[in-house]
């Protein structure tokens, strides 16, 4: 027994002393091996009397089991001692730059189309399109402005030298209201649409560019007037700014396919070099801005488009995009949304997940 | 239109502050564009007089003058001017003012060696008129301290646009009148100076197209004298912005300009026979009062004597028969022309002038008799003479314009309530007669009324647009329902997935430069190229959208960008078989610069190639809903791409549902750009459009369930030709066994050592997916060797 307690003593020595798994091996294969030591002395259990073995038995698988915990013990923590070191040869300098990931963007002028069609289509209003380059017809005949019509000239109008299948010039629109022209045409009345697009003035200069945008509103049907204009557009311009306290003011104007025809304005108030729509024009620290023309469909314009002015009549407005754009989200310089800068569109492009809906509000939140 | 508050109540007899007047403007459809006070510009300038003035001492054309500026000692003030001299008055600027013709603050100096404690002002410099021979002399009884501005009489100028539909407003008169009628004050009758007309008219005046010219009113006047006019006539007219001229020719600008009325005064002496209104002779030629020549045409109407033409009718009037100072006889011509006709003619010459503006829009045809007697009044009273007869050749439109009118269709089209007895008045107001059964009979200078919805406006306009209330439109029960179109929401969600997948939208021009289009242009078809562009930059109608997106990123590329990654959704123009445009929605994108910087990871930096460009294309008509699946690979994406690098996507042999690639060498050269530069370009309009069926939308899928049982793979390693398209032997795989090959891929492709010439090794990954059972070895063998035979036939043979 003395030597059994001597040679434990001494292998849990050499173990607790191992600095490598090989080191371990050699301990576990010494006392443990099919010629270890506490192998061998198992192996004298067998030739002992039952009363012998019921002494020694117990002492011998005792010191079995000590030397293999205390193998098993030293094993994993020089295991974890082992992982530890490689683990610390594997840092890495988190403070590098992960690889970019483009961001991507939608222009703005997208995005608020998708703010417009969103609010139209909860007011019943679909989207409408039509050509760009059209002809003289569309866009200014069957508006009510014949060939010598005074407000033709103000148009500033692009034009082809292309003769159009009826005879007429082809030009390029110069607003989106031949749209309204084609609708009625193919939908009849009643209708409520809105049509936005591209529109092409020969004016450039540094509030004005030859292309932008517009969007045209349309509504037609039976006993449609002027105080449903204004809710169209109060209510829309509540909804794309999301305040209560926009205040429109309408003004007697003209354009040759409404009658009667009106301006609408806002009230803004300047907030740095800002203007900031909201509050009555009159007050204090507010003024008006323009903000498109409108007024009642002019019946020679519905006539033209084949619906009955004696049953139906209705209203139309013309808003810039652009320009709501700007007064929305900021931006002052019109030439910038078509330059395609990525610095420019990095801060005032949206993200694609900023799709509009009502219930998170279609205006993109910062 | 300007005009000065003083004018205006030469018209209206009013007490309304300027604000209440501006408001009233703004709210009867006269927008008021600015508003100018003379006074502003003219504070700090006082009557002064003129104490002493001795000579500089050290400049021969200096004086030094002792001014009494009305209150405490007189100022030493060093003037420059000849007329200056002891006892007269003039207008004193003291330090501090400052000079309206150069912005200049006036301060106490020294005029070689001198002390000068402001200045002496000529007209030129306080922007009264053109003289700068000396300073201003004032008469006698001019209050010396008083305010300039005030003595002076300046008067607030308000700047209005008059629409075109009004042109009854284009004079003073004429918005004094609708003031007077939303309320403003009372509108006062028009003051014609009493002369004698005696004799008839020395000149034969006659029209000879009555179409053109229906009524030519003149009369001659003899022993005029020219001159100067008054001051209150100057002052009218420069508050117009009108530069005033001579007496004659600023009396017929006022007449214009106060009531709208156009006329002309020719030079009797410079006229030969009788004087005509009738059609030009095509190629006869008249110098204008700008001095240039102007060709005309038979469509044209003109006045002209038996020599030449003196008036290029209702536009401008010809220099040689102009008056001049010392014109003695005269001819006046007051007209009606017929509108549209001026309007073609102004727009034929180019020629645009204030008479165009009112005759093309249309004058009262009811204010030629008055208007000429007018003139005639104001001319002998300012300018002597004696006037001839009237001469009336033809006559004007006489017959009034009568609409049925239904007061309740204000409420009805203009949403408000008017009381019918206060529609009466406003119409009545504007010179409307209404009869008991509302038959409106409209005055003949109301040319923009046509129908009822105009009277509704004339009575809104009047009546206060701020009191129509809103009203809401009817609303459809329930949620409201979804309006996109196919198209429409097609156009959404791809833009959002081309953003997602990194990419910048930009807005790009519709117009390009000639030769950018040009190379972008495609077949036989002519671009639309604009008669009148802006610039060369902006001329022809874009036929692709990379071309634009190009420029776009040129110009990133110029201002220091190390990328860009930009797509548009937009419209290529084309032509329709009917001479129509056809426009193309199509969405484009251009990856040009580093598709990955320098880093610490990889070292250099990484440029697009054509993969990117596939990725791009795939990802995107995959998100717009294209097949796909069953998309083919073909060449031919154009020459604008590089020949070995670029490929279309087609569904069938026509159908190209897509082109990308890199773009070639000699379109970046093109456009001046350092390449790589891949490109993108999905033709919208080829993809296929989901069938919508009848009824509800079905929102169900397709039933399936993931396959219970796990797939496995097969390596397979051919040897191909060297031209094989790897997609036409995963093909080949791929249908060897459509029910259980549910997959094959490339993961390997080698050519070298071990692989002969003109021999490619492939390597692809085949993907089994067993159904209800588990593949025995005995299937596996057998899957293996139909898609080995499958192979075979495009020329491929299993590596050892």
């Amino acid at each position: 027994m003395t030597e059994l307690t001597s040679q434990e003593q001494a292998t849990l020595d050499a173990i607790a002393a191992a600095t490598s798994l090989d080191a371990l091996e050699e301990q576990r294969v010494a006392a443990l091996g099919k010629k270890g030591w506490v192998s061998l002395a198992l192996k004298t259990l067998g030739q002992m009397s039952p009363d012998e073995r019921k002494e020694a038995a117990p002492a011998i698988q005792a010191v079995r089991a000590k030397v293999a915990d205390a193998l098993d013990a030293r094993k994993a923590a020089l295991e974890a001692e082992a992982l530890e070191a490689q683990l610390a040869s594997e840092t890495i300098d988190l403070t590098l730059p992960a690889p970019d990931m483009p961001k991507g963007s939608i222009h703005p002028v997208s995005q608020v189309m998708d703010e417009l069609a969103e609010i139209f289509a909860d007011l019943g209003f679909a989207v409408a399109t039509g050509p760009e380059i059209e002809d003289d017809w569309h866009n200014f005949t069957a508006l009510n402005m014949d060939e010598n019509h005074p407000a033709r000239a103000m148009h500033d109008t692009f034009y082809f030298p292309d003769a159009a299948p009826d005879g007429g010039q082809m030009l390029l629109r110069t607003h989106t209201s031949p749209v309204q022209i084609r609708s009625m045409k193919d939908q009849g009345a009643p209708i409520r649409l809105i049509a936005p697009g591209r529109v092409y003035r020969s004016d450039s200069d540094a509030t004005h560019t030859p292309m932008f945008h517009q969007v045209e509103g349309l509504v037609v049907d039976k006993g449609i007037h002027l105080g449903h204009l204004k809710w169209t557009l109060e209510t829309f311009f509540k909804a794309f700014f999301e305040r209560e306290d926009i205040v429109l003011r309408l003004r007697p104007s003209y354009f040759p396919f409404t009658e009667p025809s009106v301006e609408v304005d806002v009230g803004y108030s300047n907030e740095g070099d800002r203007r900031v729509v909201g509050g009555h024009g009159d007050d204090d620290g507010h003024d008006w801005m323009e903000l498109g023309g409108s007024g009642m469909v002019n019946r020679r314009v519905l006539e033209m488009a084949g619906v009955d002015p004696d049953e139906f009549q209705g209203f139309a407005f013309g808003l810039g995009i652009d320009r709501i754009a700007m007064l929305k989200y900021g931006m002052n310089d019109l030439r910038a949304f078509f330059d395609g800068d990525p610095r420019w569109l990095a801060h005032y492009g949206f993200s694609p997940y900023d799709q509009p809906t009502l219930s998170a509000g279609v205006g993109a939140r910062p | 239109m300007k005009f000065s508050i003083t004018w205006l109540k030469d018209h209206l007899e009013t007490e309304a502050t300027l604000q209440e007047i501006t408001d009233c403007l703004t709210s009867l459809g006269h927008e008021v564009e600015g508003v100018e006070d003379p006074a502003q510009k003219l504070a700090g300038f006082t009557v002064a007089k003129v104490l002493t003035a001795e000579k500089h001492p050290d400049a021969d054309k200096l004086q030094v003058l002792s001014v009494d500026t009305g209150e405490g000692a007189p100022l030493q003030v060093v003037c420059g001017a000849p007329n200056a001299r002891a006892g007269m008055k003039g207008v004193l600027g003291q330090p501090g003012a400052v000079v309206p013709s150069n912005g200049m603050e006036l301060r106490k100096s020294a005029i070689r060696g001198v002390e000068s404690n402001g200045m002496m002002c000529s007209v030129r410099e306080l922007e009264l008129g053109e003289d700068h021979d000396g300073i201003i002399e004032l008469p006698e009884d001019a209050p010396v301290g008083h305010s300039f501005a005030e003595y002076h009489g300046s008067s607030p100028v308000i700047d209005v646009a008059i629409t075109p539909n009004r042109p009854d407003c284009m004079g003073v008169y004429g918005i004094a009148r609708d003031l007077a009628a939303a309320g403003l004050g009372t509108l006062k009758p028009i003051a014609t100076p009493s002369f004698d007309a005696s004799g008839s008219c020395p000149i034969e005046i006659r029209t000879d197209d009555p179409e053109g010219c229906p009524a030519f009113y003149g009369r001659v006047i003899k022993g005029v004298t020219n001159g100067a006019s008054p001051d209150w006539l100057q002052q009218r007219l420069t508050s117009a912005g009108q530069r005033p001229i001579s007496l004659l020719v600023d009396l017929t600008n006022y007449l214009m300009l106060a009531f709208g009325r156009p006329a002309h005064i020719y030079d009797l002496a410079k006229l030969s026979g009788a004087v005509v209104a009738r059609r030009a002779k095509d190629g006869e030629q008249v110098l204008a009062l700008n001095e240039k020549t102007y060709t005309l045409d038979e469509s044209m109407v003109v006045i002209a004597d038996e020599a030449q033409v003196h008036d290029i009718a209702g536009i401008m009037g010809g220099e040689d028969s102009g008056v001049q100072d010392d014109t003695t006889d005269v001819l006046l011509e007051i007209a009606y022309f017929d509108p549209p006709r001026i309007g073609v003619t102004g727009r034929k010459l180019g020629l645009a002038s204030d008479a165009r503006t009112r005759f093309e829009r249309g004058v009262d045809p009811a204010f030629l008799q008055d208007g000429l007697d007018l003139l005639t009044g104001l001319i002998v009273e300012l300018a002597g003479g004696k006037p001839s007869e009237a001469v009336q050749a033809g006559s004007p439109p006489s017959e009034a314009k009568a609409v049925s009118f239904d007061p309740a269709m204000t409420a009805k089209l203009g949403g408000v309530d008017v009381p019918a007895d206060e529609q009466k008045r406003i119409l009545e107001s504007l010179d409307f007669s209404v009869d008991a059964d509302w038959k409106v009979t409209c005055p003949l200078r109301r040319h923009d009324i046509e129908g009822p919805a105009d009277l509704v406006e004339e009575v809104v306009r009047i009546h206060g647009l701020d009191k129509v209330e809103s009203v809401a439109l009817p609303r459809m029960d329930g949620v409201a329902r979804p309006t996109a179109t196919a198209q429409q929401a097609l156009e959404r969600k791809l833009r959002r997935a081309a953003a997602g997948s990194g990419l910048d939208e930009a807005v790009t021009w519709s117009f390009l430069p000639g030769d950018a289009a040009d190379h972008f242009a495609t077949g036989d078809q002519a671009l639309w190229v604009l008669d009148n562009p802006i610039s060369e930059d902006m001329k022809a109608m874009r036929p692709s959208l990379v071309p634009g997106l190009l420029l776009a990123a040129k110009r990133n590329a110029d201002r220091g960008a190390s990328g860009s990654r930009l797509f548009e959704l937009g419209r290529r123009y084309f032509r329709g078989p009917d001479g129509m445009s056809d426009e193309r929605p199509t969405l484009g994108v251009v990856l040009a610069g580093e598709k990955t910087p320098r880093g610490w990871a990889s070292g250099k930096a990484s440029s697009f190639d054509a993969f990117d460009a596939k990725a791009a294309a795939m990802t995107l008509l995959e998100a717009a809903g294209a097949p796909v699946g069953n998309l083919m690979v073909f060449g031919e994406a154009g020459e604008q791409f590089h020949p070995g690098q670029s490929a279309t996507l087609r569904l069938g042999p026509k159908k190209v549902l897509a082109r990308f690639g890199m773009l070639h060498p000699a379109t970046l050269k093109a456009f001046d750009m350092n390449g790589p530069v891949a490109a993108v370009e999905l033709f919208l309009d080829a993809i296929p459009a989901k069938k919508a069926g009848k009824g509800p939308v079905s929102f169900a899928r397709p039933s399936f369930t993931p396959p219970a049982l796990q797939a496995v793979t097969r390596d397979f390693a051919f040897l191909v030709p060297a031209d094989l398209a790897a997609e036409d032997l995963l093909k080949s795989v791929r249908g060897s066994d459509k029910a259980n090959i549910t997959g094959a891929r490339v993961f390997d492709i080698f050519t070298g050592e071990g692989v002969p010439e003109g021999k490619k090794s492939l390597a692809i990954e085949v993907t089994l997916q067993p159904h209800d059972k588990s593949f025995k070895d005995a299937d596996l063998k057998a899957i293996a060797d139909k898609g080995v035979a499958a192979a075979a036939k495009q020329g491929a043979e299993l590596r050892g």
